[in-house]
């Protein structure tokens, strides 16, 4: 009786979670594109080059936020897809949906900063370093549940057959890092760059916090965006749609 | 959903085991073409690489694990397909039985009459790749492990494909990058084992894991079941 659970439910309401979601969108699209633009100016112009990788570090401003956000957008897809299961929640299906695509594009941003840095710094795109291989499995473990996702006809069936999917990889996803790190150490001696980080200086560390910063705003408001996307798509018959859009 | 009785339990599940026993007997091709499909996978090694025995030996362990891989993957394929479409899985929903202990018993049928064949014929495959019989045990005990965790990985991933038109290539891209954990240290207690070294930790590895996967995998396949079916 006493607590009082009408703002949980209100967001099973798909008219609301749109509106919700139109109000908030600039919230998160403004301070993003200018926490990005500060990061730029300060990562590329202020920060000093690297004494050991000279200008070459400085892809890191895009390829650590990007490897955060592939990870940290898995987890927020599967704990909306777990939320929709559990709850029978459609926006949270939706959510989860809107999730995966983002998800799956910041790996492969990941990917390909982490193979342009390997380059100049490794002498070639690609080595079978722990991490880089982690990414490269987290991708295909976001392209089946794209796959799965596409392969069901029935929306209902789609997000709950793809729900139980993001669970059983989010329980993996440990797993799978920890082997390969294991893999990794058993075959390969520790790379050039496998030095313990130095603590960074102030004016290289500050835009790269900023980044990270100015990434997560990024998808939330993309995420947002797409989740209004979704909910117009799958309530295209409900009459509460007409009137949002007049 | 309600619970059988313990006794009742043991005894559904030794129904499903016999039943998928007889199926097997009956159609043996489906139980001989994954065997069949290993060994031709491996000798397409020596003949698409070198037919030198030490070359071949050094990369033994990937041809192993992911011939075994492939093969069993195959034979998922139809773990659930024709009993969804006969209508024996929505028996099993009725029955009143747990869903998760038939599956988890189906599984176990499924790895008695694939996963197990694969591991008793890798030692013999090995040895067309230069892998001495003295690594054997630690060969098969990698396989046995191995494929039963597959196994299990697989009944989810079969699950969740059952509604979905050519699901076979699907299946596989669900289910392989699950598998990862299970490749390497499968591949790593069978090469320790050819090398002559002991194989035990990459064997407790993997036996976590089986134990991991027999605890939540049937959870999962049983709720992809019924989503599949709905």
């Amino acid at each position: 009786m006493g607590t009082n659970w009408a703002w949980f439910h209100r967001f099973g309401s798909p008219p609301h979670v749109y509106r919700l979601a139109g109000l908030l969108t600039p919230w998160f699209a403004w301070p993003a594109a200018l926490s990005i633009l500060a990061a730029l100016y300060g990562g590329l112009v202020l920060a000093p080059p690297d004494y050991q990788q000279g200008e070459g570090f400085r892809i890191l401003y895009v390829h650590a936020p990007s490897a955060w956000l592939s990870v940290m957008i898995y987890a927020v897809m599967a704990t909306a897809a777990g939320i929709g299961l559990i709850w029978r929640m459609k926006v949270a299906h939706a959510a989860a949906a809107s999730c995966a695509g983002i998800g799956a594009w910041f790996t492969v941003v990941s990917l390909v900063t982490g193979m342009l840095w390997g380059k100049p710094m490794w002498g070639t795109y690609w080595v079978w370093d722990p991490r880089l291989t982690a990414q490269l499995v987290l991708l295909f473990l976001y392209l089946g549940y794209i796959g799965l996702r596409s392969g069901i006809d029935d929306v209902g069936r789609a997000d709950r057959a793809s729900a139980v999917l993001a669970l059983v990889g989010v329980v993996n996803i440990p797993i799978i890092r920890y082997s390969v790190e294991w893999w990794n150490s058993i075959h390969q001696a520790p790379s050039v760059m496998k030095m313990e980080k130095p603590s960074m200086p102030m004016e290289m560390l500050v835009p790269l916090l900023l980044m990270f910063l100015g990434f997560t705003l990024y998808f939330a408001a993309v995420m947002l965006v797409r989740l209004r996307a979704e909910i117009l798509r799958r309530e295209r018959s409900a009459s509460w749609i007409r009137e949002a859009l007049r | 959903m309600s619970m059988g009785t313990a006794a009742g339990s043991w005894q559904a599940a030794r129904i499903v085991l016999q039943r998928e026993w007889l199926l097997a007997v009956r159609r043996p091709a489906q139980v001989l073409q994954p065997l069949a499909f290993f060994a031709v996978v491996t000798a397409m090694f020596p003949l698409g690489y070198t037919p030198e025995l030490a070359k071949l030996r050094a990369i033994a362990p990937g041809v192993l694990w992911v011939g075994a891989l492939l093969a069993s993957l195959l034979a998922l394929e139809h773990l659930f397909r024709e009993d969804a479409s006969d209508g024996t899985l929505e028996q099993y929903v009725l029955s009143g039985q747990s869903l998760t202990w038939l599956l988890l018993a189906k599984t176990i049928a499924h790895w008695l009459l694939t996963g197990l064949p694969l591991t008793l014929m890798a030692p013999w495959l090995g040895v067309a790749l230069g892998v001495p019989l003295t690594a054997a045990i630690g060969v098969m005990g990698a396989l046995a492990l191995g494929t039963w965790t597959l196994s299990l990985l697989g009944s989810i991933g079969a699950g969740l494909t059952l509604g979905v038109r050519r699901g076979g290539v699907l299946l596989s891209l669900l289910t392989l990058p699950l598998a990862v954990p299970v490749l390497v240290f499968g591949a790593r207690a069978t090469e320790l084992a050819i090398v002559g070294d002991s194989p035990t930790g990459a064997l407790y590895l993997l036996g976590s894991l089986a134990v991991l996967g027999l605890t939540l995998a049937p959870l999962a396949a049983a709720a992809a079941v019924r989503i599949g079916l709905e």
